[in-house]
């Protein structure tokens, strides 16, 4: 692992070693019902303490506007930055591989008995337990841009009435508002 | 044999690098190729893996495996998957190392500091649209209110309110 060794430590104290990344992130994509993303800041800033909120604030902000699957992303960014490219590797492969194989399964059964009637009825009252889940993130990924003042409540309700109310594509926000919070970031920076 | 896979893997990867915003919003696009233009399977077929990609654990992404296994078999499966996720995995190794790199930079701090309030709006917004989709009646509602306020104010397991909303959904009252 010498060549491996990340340029820039980051400032928590805890570090996995390749097989906690790989149990972490197989537990995320296990629990995960309904999106993986509220499970994945749950085991690395709650469970483990690999990251502070801020810091997992901002290495998901640069995988979500990253092209591809946004908590596939996180987990490259993430088990990169903690164990180079064989950390991202077991990251990613911890969260796809059972997943992958337990859709597999789901398919298989389907095509022998296709009901998929009782499973979505199950499936519903998991999603709106799900979505609950999603909401408490938001707020506790919101907390530390309140801890100081700045334009960035404003920048993020922009967005979110952008996509949610107004119905623009993502695409479009993110080219419109990127830009401008960037420069409000540049022009006014937060003293940490 | 050789040619389906070949296709696939031709356009899951040229479709992730335009999937800007998450496997979901590439959809409908998936959508388009998979029953308009390639008519790998019906629309049936494809709202029902969509569906068994939901109820399965772990991210959204795993329709592409569901696709790539009706097209293909088990070969089509890894083949979608690994075409999905391979090339912007690789992109996104890369960007985090020379992001890295340049952690103490003006510039990298302020585009970092701009991107996270930007990005926390679309989260946000997803969740309002999830919640509209699944949110049909009150109980529904309530479970998502109840999950809300308990996954931000306890450290409890979410797992157990996902349990207790999946028996209040076979009971057939959401």
């Amino acid at each position: 692992m010498s060549d491996s060794v990340p340029s820039s430590p980051p400032a928590t104290t805890v570090r996995p070693t390749l097989t906690e990344l790989f149990v972490a992130f197989v537990q995320v994509a296990l629990s995960g019902f309904g999106g993986a993303l509220p499970w994945a800041r749950r085991m690395v800033v709650e469970k483990k303490k690999w990251m502070t909120a801020e810091e997992f604030n901002e290495a998901f902000a640069l995988s979500q506007f990253l092209p591809g699957p946004n908590v596939v992303n996180f987990s490259v960014v993430f088990g990169g930055r903690f164990g180079g490219a064989p950390g991202a590797m077991v990251a990613l492969a911890g969260l796809l591989g059972p997943p992958m194989l337990i859709a597999t399964v789901l398919a298989v059964l389907y095509a022998q008995f296709g009901d998929l009637q009782t499973i979505g009825r199950i499936l519903a009252g998991v999603t709106a337990a799900a979505t609950g889940l999603l909401i408490a993130m938001v707020g506790k990924m919101a907390a530390p841009l309140f801890k100081r003042l700045s334009w960035a409540p404003l920048v993020a309700a922009a967005a979110f009435a952008g996509v949610a109310l107004m119905h623009y594509p993502l695409p479009l926000v993110f080219i419109v508002l990127a830009p401008v919070s960037i420069a409000i970031t540049w022009f006014y920076p937060v003293t940490r | 044999m050789n040619s389906p896979l070949v296709s696939i893997a031709g356009y899951f990867a040229l479709l992730s690098l335009f999937a800007v915003g998450g496997a979901n919003a590439a959809i409908p696009e998936m959508h388009r190729v998979a029953v308009d233009v390639m008519h790998w399977m019906s629309d049936k077929q494809f709202a029902d893996s969509f569906a068994i990609a939901q109820m399965s654990p772990g991210p959204n992404v795993i329709i592409v495996t569901l696709i790539g296994y009706h097209v293909a078999g088990l070969a089509g499966a890894a083949v979608a998957t690994v075409a999905m996720c391979g090339p912007t995995c690789a992109a996104a190794f890369i960007v985090s190392r020379l992001w890295d790199r340049f952690k103490q930079a003006h510039w990298r701090i302020a585009v970092q500091g701009g991107l996270v309030p930007v990005s926390l709006g679309m989260i946000a917004a997803s969740a309002f649209v999830l919640a509209r989709s699944a949110d049909h009646s009150v109980l529904a509602a309530a479970i998502t209110v109840a999950t809300a306020v308990i996954g931000f104010a306890t450290r409890l397991n979410p797992l157990w309110l996902f349990a207790a909303g999946g028996l209040l959904g076979l009971s057939g009252w959401l």
